[in-house]
């Protein structure tokens, strides 16, 4: 339509009139930006309201002391009181332990994902996806019965004789550390096998070609490719552990505090919000830190493959 | 992709994925069994079979109504989310309003932002305003915010892969833009939709901490009910809850998957 009137315009070679229609083409276009605009604001509201300006709140909360004056109290009660001091590290730890283990099973699963031919991809994606499906509370759950004292992995160590007595898998950081590797290793596949797919298989042949031994040519050659996605990939499910709260609570056994449980819990022991927000308000400032370098990487990783 | 490694030279590889494969999936599948055991524990292979669990869940009032509920507020946000979140993601896609970008990376931020932040900030505007505290339309609202982003990122990949001349076709037939929209995109985003829905609703189901800090009592859902028995009282009861829960949110997913795979395969042939 807007070129039948432009056509138009043009054959009567009216200033005028090309002036009139231009100014109308961009009152279209600003009244139809407008319109799509509005569409967004339902979605746009839920999120802002209720993610978006608690947010800002809790931010502004963290900088209240408990006698109500503006301080940093929040702040210094992480590094006066040992039982925070103790929780940082522990999360940290934790996470740390976590993601290394992840790193371990899911590179291979996710190189396997990438090379394999269509109806073994299928499968193999389908064995990942299925945990990523089930609830979270099902998957802890059904840990605490494996790992109990005379659950299945207890009496399978004492019958192939390696302990003597049952060992304390569960109420404890080993519990806590099996249920958290079980939860997040698909996450770490699935980016990871995304940036592997996108690896030029041509090159490990011609690497071949050049002589290279597989595991040599593994080495120089595709690791080095895959290695901003893994690092994207890395740092993800690292900051997705520091905020895990399920698994330590159920198989932590209260040994094992980890800073959303001591959020939780300074909501309840505080008669202010100050403590809590503080929390909070660090564990955003380190996601948000982890997931821009995270972001960063995984931009120029696709700048660098155009 | 094709090597030059033969499956021989990379058996060791298989075996690996193989273990981290079945570190995966079989654990899961314990409360199965478990849950159709005749004794009070948890033992794992169960000494006789019952079916007394799943009695004891179809029969207590605690679990039938925190399921009931569960199932409202999922259905609540599944709505909700859709119907917003691809209101949402069609006006994003069709035009780069100044604001788009910053607006998309809002929807998605819930995914970014740990769950437990989202729950005492939502817990917050809730104890201010009042009214929304343990009822079910601040449940449904609540679940809005970490379920979005799965629609807005789902629906997105599904508008990148059409081609919206088709729309404009429609419109310049002389149908109006929600006419042209119903009829003609959103069948063809089918797959896309049906995801969305799923997604929307599986993440409500299963969501656990928001649903600690704002729904209690007469309220509280499954998994919220689940994860106070499993710090309380353990019993197989549990089991059987679990593998309810297991088929509710693990199916429809895997069905969907095999159904959309077929229907991509298909549709390649037809193209080729």
């Amino acid at each position: 339509m807007s070129e039948a009137t432009l056509q138009a315009s043009f054959s009567t070679v009216s200033q005028v009139e090309l002036e009139r229609n231009r100014v109308a083409l961009d009152k279209d276009k600003r009244s139809e930006a407008r319109a799509m605009f509005r569409l967004t604001l339902p979605a746009v509201a839920i999120i802002g309201l209720l993610m978006v300006v608690p947010i800002g709140w809790l931010l502004s909360m963290s900088f209240v002391n408990l006698d109500g004056q503006i301080g940093v109290d929040n702040y210094r009660l992480f590094f006066n009181e040992p039982v925070y001091r103790d929780m940082f590290i522990s999360t940290f730890q934790i996470a740390f332990v976590v993601t290394a283990i992840c790193i371990l099973l899911g590179y291979p699963v996710a190189y396997l994902l990438a090379i394999l031919p269509p109806p073994w991809s299928g499968l193999l994606m389908l064995a990942v996806l299925m945990p990523f499906w089930t609830s979270g509370l099902v998957r802890t759950f059904s840990w605490l019965i494996i790992l109990q004292r005379n659950g299945l992995v207890n009496s399978a160590l004492i019958g192939m004789g390696l302990v003597e007595r049952p060992i304390p898998l569960v109420h404890n950081m080993t519990g806590t550390i099996i249920g958290m590797v079980h939860i997040m290793v698909p996450f770490l596949i699935l980016p990871l096998y995304a940036s592997m797919k996108a690896i030029d298989g041509n090159l490990m042949r011609a690497a071949a070609n050049l002589g290279s031994t597989p595991a040599h040519a593994f080495r120089r050659v595709y690791l080095p490719l895959s290695m901003p996605g893994l690092i994207a990939g890395t740092i993800m499910i690292f900051v997705m552990c520091l905020g895990f709260y399920i698994t330590p609570a159920l198989l932590g056994g209260g040994k094992v505090k980890m800073i959303a449980q001591r959020i939780e819990e300074s909501l309840s022991l505080y008669p202010t919000w100050g403590p809590a927000s503080a929390l909070a308000v660090l564990l955003l400032i380190v996601t948000a830190i982890c997931l821009s370098i995270s972001l960063y990487l995984v931009r120029r990783l696709s700048a660098g493959r155009e | 992709m094709e090597t030059h490694v033969s499956h021989r030279e990379r058996l060791w590889l298989y075996i690996w994925v193989g273990l981290v494969i079945f570190y995966l999936i079989a654990p899961t599948l314990v409360v199965i069994p478990v849950s159709f055991t005749s004794t009070t524990s948890l033992l794992f292979p169960p000494p006789a079979w019952s079916t007394r669990w799943y009695e004891a869940f179809f029969g207590q009032e605690k679990w039938l109504a925190a399921t009931w509920v569960s199932l409202r507020v999922a259905l609540g946000t599944m709505i909700i989310t859709t119907v917003a979140g691809i209101a949402a993601s069609y006006a994003l896609h069709v035009s780069g309003f100044r604001l788009s970008s910053a607006i998309r990376g809002m929807l998605i931020s819930p995914l970014a932002v740990p769950s437990i932040l989202i729950a005492v900030g939502i817990f917050f505007v809730y104890a201010m305003i009042g009214g929304l505290l343990n009822t079910i339309t601040g449940m449904i609202l609540a679940h809005s915010v970490v379920a979005m982003p799965f629609v807005i990122l789902t629906m997105a990949a599904g508008f990148e892969s059409y081609d919206m001349t088709q729309e404009m076709v429609a419109r310049s037939l002389g149908a109006n833009r929600f006419k042209a929209f119903m009829t003609v995109t959103l069948p063809q985003m089918k797959f896309s939709a049906a995801t969305s829905m799923l997604l929307a609703f599986l993440v409500s189901f299963d969501e656990l901490i928001i649903s600690l800090m704002i729904s209690s009592g007469p309220v509280a859902t499954l998994p919220r009910v689940t994860f106070a028995t499993l710090r309380d009282d353990v019993d197989p009861t549990l089991a059987a809850v679990s593998t309810l829960m297991l088929i509710v949110t693990c199916f429809p997913p895997v069905i969907l998957h095999i159904v959309t795979n077929r229907a991509r395969r298909k549709a390649g042939r037809d193209a080729g």
